[in-house]
């Protein structure tokens, strides 16, 4: 079966800072995969390469079987990638319903916005009471649930979640582990950065660790186990 | 009876300042407009403007088109068509969030864009004569329906376009999904992408649309002068800022209602200020001077007072992290071998220069040379301001003209020593930076601009007519004389000897930049362009800093402003320190290279120097040896160096360092490269024996 991602062999960084050196990186149809490793190890910059937010120097990328290699980010989207980037990921400027809209005026039609909106409420009932308030203005968690609730109610094909539970409070995590678990059962395929290794662990099929950008481990979790936590530790990082 | 007359009055007062408050409103709107799509501070509104009435004019009287036709050209299709332009070539490939960037951009573009026109087009400004409007009998058919001020044609088709525009844009980004799609690509076009949508699409709409009002603007803002000249337009911009900031640069209908408001307020000011004069004397030289400044102090009030103006953020990029970092000045990574090279290279060339200049030199091109010295030392202020702070100033020009008059006055009116004048000068420009710098060292960086602007404009405005400061009178238009100085058996009045004192005013100015640069107070400046939290968190000052670079930046260019005057002799403000003239610094010295002492020398040299060795032909004709052999394209229109330097500053964003910096780190890549070379052959060699 066609992967829903692929990357093959792929070199990427920044003007004169290279960060990944040769990644092969694949997520199945269905499939959840971690994406672990230190810090700087090169985990967002794979994330951002496969969103088309960093075009690759050297390799390609295929998404659903579709070369995608150098293409704009909007080609990624409208190919089936939803990438929550790491830190704020709302357009601040615009209200909560504003950045709802934005997206499912896109992805589902014009006619589907207003049922839309009142699922990703339901879902998040915090953000109905603020849906007319900026988005710049919404705690870190809040932001957090906006992005995800985007995502929840369009149910790409993939969805990238890079870091999505850094500086939460804990039961905040954990909300949005179980809303990622819910969107995984229906069938969207996760590629999940993550620094809290049990979380990731507890909802991934397959692990894929990241050493100086580059692939050093990968396979399943329970094969992984605390092997790999420790992996992370003793390269000074917190995954 | 004198309260009906008073109401009169009022009423009067307010239907005449809607006609030019319907002017602002407009150019508001196109402001706002452009800031909202394209988080440009669109200062080359005004050139965009230009361009579409100087065509429609042009169409309409020289080629004999019909109103309609003209209309189409101008508005329905160049002014979309520079925008749209303008987004391909430039500000597609800025980084979002880069707000200084755009804006010294924008800076060079309303340069640029009027030269690049009138060449283009073989437009000359007209003189003199009033542009006609968009409708037949727009200055001559009048509506009078209250009593108290006719309106003309011209001024109510304004009027009517400006509210009836105001509220079509508002309602088009509250209820359109483009309205919607064009402020998310402002904050982000990446994160807008990850939605599914054509950033860049979107973004070539916005300056279609934003460019578009610019042209209408123009066309419809013509007839109230007589005439249709580029400065007119910018001067206008600069009115409108006012009323755009009272709708925050991002409410249309706020900067309508804030267009009209001013010009109301201008009316009424007008209408009963001569009658408090008739009785009170004192009032009288404040009348003379304060409604054109009225916009200036409203503007400088806002930005420094308001506090949803001073809290106002910058937007900021999420994935600003996806760009790769500036690169590092090319000083700081080049081999010992290299500094070598540069010092003998550098020694070697001024040496060859100065030997020319002393024996060859006649006395127009040790003019221009000396005016190139003491410009450098200008630029040093925008080295110190732009280059160390991060601060963009466009009241330079103020700054120097302060040292200019001020020995003007010293020393003409009073008989003072000139050389302890200029340096009084220098004093109170510092003075009245510092004094300056004060309210603004918490504001953004855009806003400082905004702020500093409106600052040159009350100076152009008021400051210089005022008698102790430019004489007063007509003096401004006979000269403002200024004496060379004399220095015990030294005679400055002798070109080559004054040549030598603005060498050494250059140098002592140079080192005192290079020791701030490497001192405490450059690297607590270099710290907040860095990050200010970060540096107020070590207990950095940013107060302290940005006042102490403020001063020193006033004091190089009061400096540099006497020296100036008393090179012409005069201190010749319109040519030398009006605002407009001014821009045009910045943009030579951002483009060449805000960051280093090289970058202001090479600026001095190239604002100086450029037109003739290179425009007039005379480096082509020392070449070929012979005046005669220099081709008949020669001399080139000096308007081509606006054209040059303004459009250079599309560099900006890549090389913030300028390109005089960019060039010497390909340079130094390049030699390094050779001299590895050099090694691998030496070590080949050696392999063999």
């Amino acid at each position: 079966m066609t992967p829903v991602l692929e990357l093959r062999d792929v070199s990427a960084g920044y003007g004169p800072f290279r960060a990944l050196f040769g990644v092969t990186l694949q997520v199945g149809d269905g499939e959840a995969v971690a994406l672990l490793g230190a810090n700087g190890a090169g985990k967002t910059t794979v994330a951002r390469v496969a969103s088309g937010l960093v075009a690759p120097e050297d390799g390609t990328v295929h998404v659903g079987g579709e070369d995608l290699t150098g293409a704009a980010p909007y080609r990624f989207a409208r190919a089936g990638v939803a990438h929550a980037t790491e830190g704020r990921s709302v357009f601040s400027s615009l209200t909560v319903e504003e950045n709802l809209r934005l997206s499912f005026r896109r992805a589902l039609g014009s006619a589907r916005v207003d049922e839309a909106l009142g699922q990703a409420f339901d879902a998040f009932a915090s953000l109905d009471r603020r849906r007319h308030q900026p988005a710049g203005t919404l705690s870190g968690g809040e932001q957090r649930m906006l992005s995800l609730a985007r995502v929840l109610v369009e149910s790409p094909p993939l969805l990238i979640a890079d870091e999505l539970s850094l500086g939460l409070a804990p039961i905040i995590v954990d909300e949005i582990y179980a809303q990622l678990a819910r969107l995984h059962s229906e069938g969207t395929s996760l590629l999940i950065v993550e620094q809290h290794v049990s979380h990731a662990l507890g909802l991934c099929d397959r692990v894929v660790m990241l050493e100086h950008g580059a692939v050093a481990w990968e396979g399943a979790p329970e094969q992984a186990g605390e092997r790999v936590a420790e992996r992370i530790f003793e390269h000074g990082g917190d995954g | 009876m004198l309260a009906v007359t008073f109401i009169e009055d009022v009423l009067r007062g307010v239907l005449q300042g809607l006609p030019p408050g319907a002017v602002y409103g407009l150019i508001a709107i196109g402001f706002v407009l452009a800031y909202k799509t394209s988080g440009v501070f669109n200062l080359a509104f005004g050139a965009q403007a230009y361009i579409s009435a100087g065509l429609y004019f042009q169409a309409r009287n020289e080629w004999g088109w019909s109103n309609l036709a003209a209309f189409v050209l101008a508005v329905v299709i160049v002014a979309p068509a520079i925008g749209l332009i303008l987004e391909r070539l430039i500000f597609r490939h800025l980084p979002p969030g880069s707000a200084l960037a755009k804006l010294v951009i924008a800076i060079g573009l309303s340069v640029a864009l009027p030269n690049l026109f009138e060449l283009v087009v073989g437009f000359e400004p007209v003189a003199g004569r009033t542009p006609e409007g968009l409708l037949n009998g727009g200055a001559t058919v009048f509506y009078d329906p209250t009593g108290l001020y006719a309106f003309s044609r011209d001024e109510l088709t304004a009027l009517t376009i400006a509210i009836v525009s105001g509220l079509a844009l508002a309602a088009l980004f509250r209820f359109t999904p483009i309205g919607l799609q064009m402020r998310a690509v402002v904050e982000s076009p990446r994160m807008t992408e990850l939605n599914g949508i054509r950033a860049d699409r979107v973004s070539a709409f916005s300056w279609a649309l934003s460019s578009a009002f610019a042209g209408l603007a123009g066309v419809l803002i013509a007839p109230r002068f007589n005439t249709l000249a580029a400065p007119d337009f910018f001067n206008l911009v600069v009115v409108a800022v006012a009323a755009a900031a009272i709708g925050k640069l991002v409410s249309i209908p706020r900067a309508v209602a804030g267009g009209l408001g001013l010009g109301v307020l201008i009316a009424l000011i007008d209408t009963f200020l001569p009658r408090l004069s008739e009785a009170q004397e004192w009032i009288e030289p404040i009348q003379d001077n304060v409604t054109p400044a009225v916009p200036f102090i409203v503007l400088f009030a806002l930005v420094t007072l308001w506090p949803a103006l001073r809290r106002s953020q910058e937007q900021s990029d999420p994935l600003a992290g996806v760009d790769p970092p500036p690169p590092v000045p090319a000083a700081s990574v080049r081999t010992p071998f290299l500094t070598i090279l540069t010092a003998v290279f550098g020694v070697c060339f001024f040496l060859v220069v100065g030997v020319v200049v002393v024996t060859r030199a006649d006395v127009s091109w040790l003019f221009l040379i000396t005016q190139a010295v003491i410009m450098s030392t200008i630029y040093l202020s925008v080295t110190v301001l732009t280059g160390f702070a991060g601060q963009i100033s466009l009241c330079q020009g103020a700054f120097a003209a302060i040292g200019g008059f001020t020995v003007f006055q010293l020393a003409d009116r009073f008989g003072a020593s000139v050389l302890v004048a200029a340096v009084v000068g220098g004093v109170i420009a510092a003075t009245v930076s510092a004094l300056l710098a004060l309210p603004l060292v918490r504001l953004g960086r855009v806003w400082v601009a905004i702020a500093t602007l409106a600052f040159a404009a009350f100076f152009d405005a008021v400051v210089v007519k005022l008698p102790f400061v430019g004489g007063g009178g007509t003096s401004l238009l006979q000269g403002t004389r200024v004496p060379r100085p004399v220095l015990g058996p030294l005679d400055f009045a002798n070109d080559r000897l004054f040549l030598g004192l603005a060498i050494v005013v250059f140098l002592a100015c140079a080192y005192t930049v290079t020791a701030i640069r490497s001192g405490t107070v450059g690297r607590t400046l270099a710290a907040l362009r860095g990050s200010e939290v970060a540096s107020e968190s070590i207990g950095i000052s940013p107060t302290r800093a940005r006042v102490t670079a403020f001063a020193v930046s006033g004091f190089l260019a009061g400096l540099g402003g006497a020296m100036l005057s008393i090179q012409q002799e005069n201190v010749n403000y319109a040519s030398n320190f009006a605002p407009f003239a001014a821009l045009f610094w910045l943009v030579l010295i951002v483009s060449l290279g805000a960051r280093t002492v090289e970058g202001a020398a090479y600026s001095g040299a190239s604002f100086s120097l450029m037109d003739p060795l290179i425009f007039k032909g005379a480096l082509l004709g020392w070449i070929l040896r012979s005046e005669e052999r220099i081709p008949g394209i020669f001399p080139i229109s000096p308007k081509w160096r606006f054209v040059l330097f303004g459009l250079t500053t599309i560099t900006f964003a890549k090389h913030p360092e300028g390109l005089v910096e960019d060039g010497k780190r390909k340079a130094h890549a390049r030699v390094e490269r050779w001299r590895a070379r050099v090694r691998e052959r030496r070590q080949d060699a050696e392999v063999t024996a």
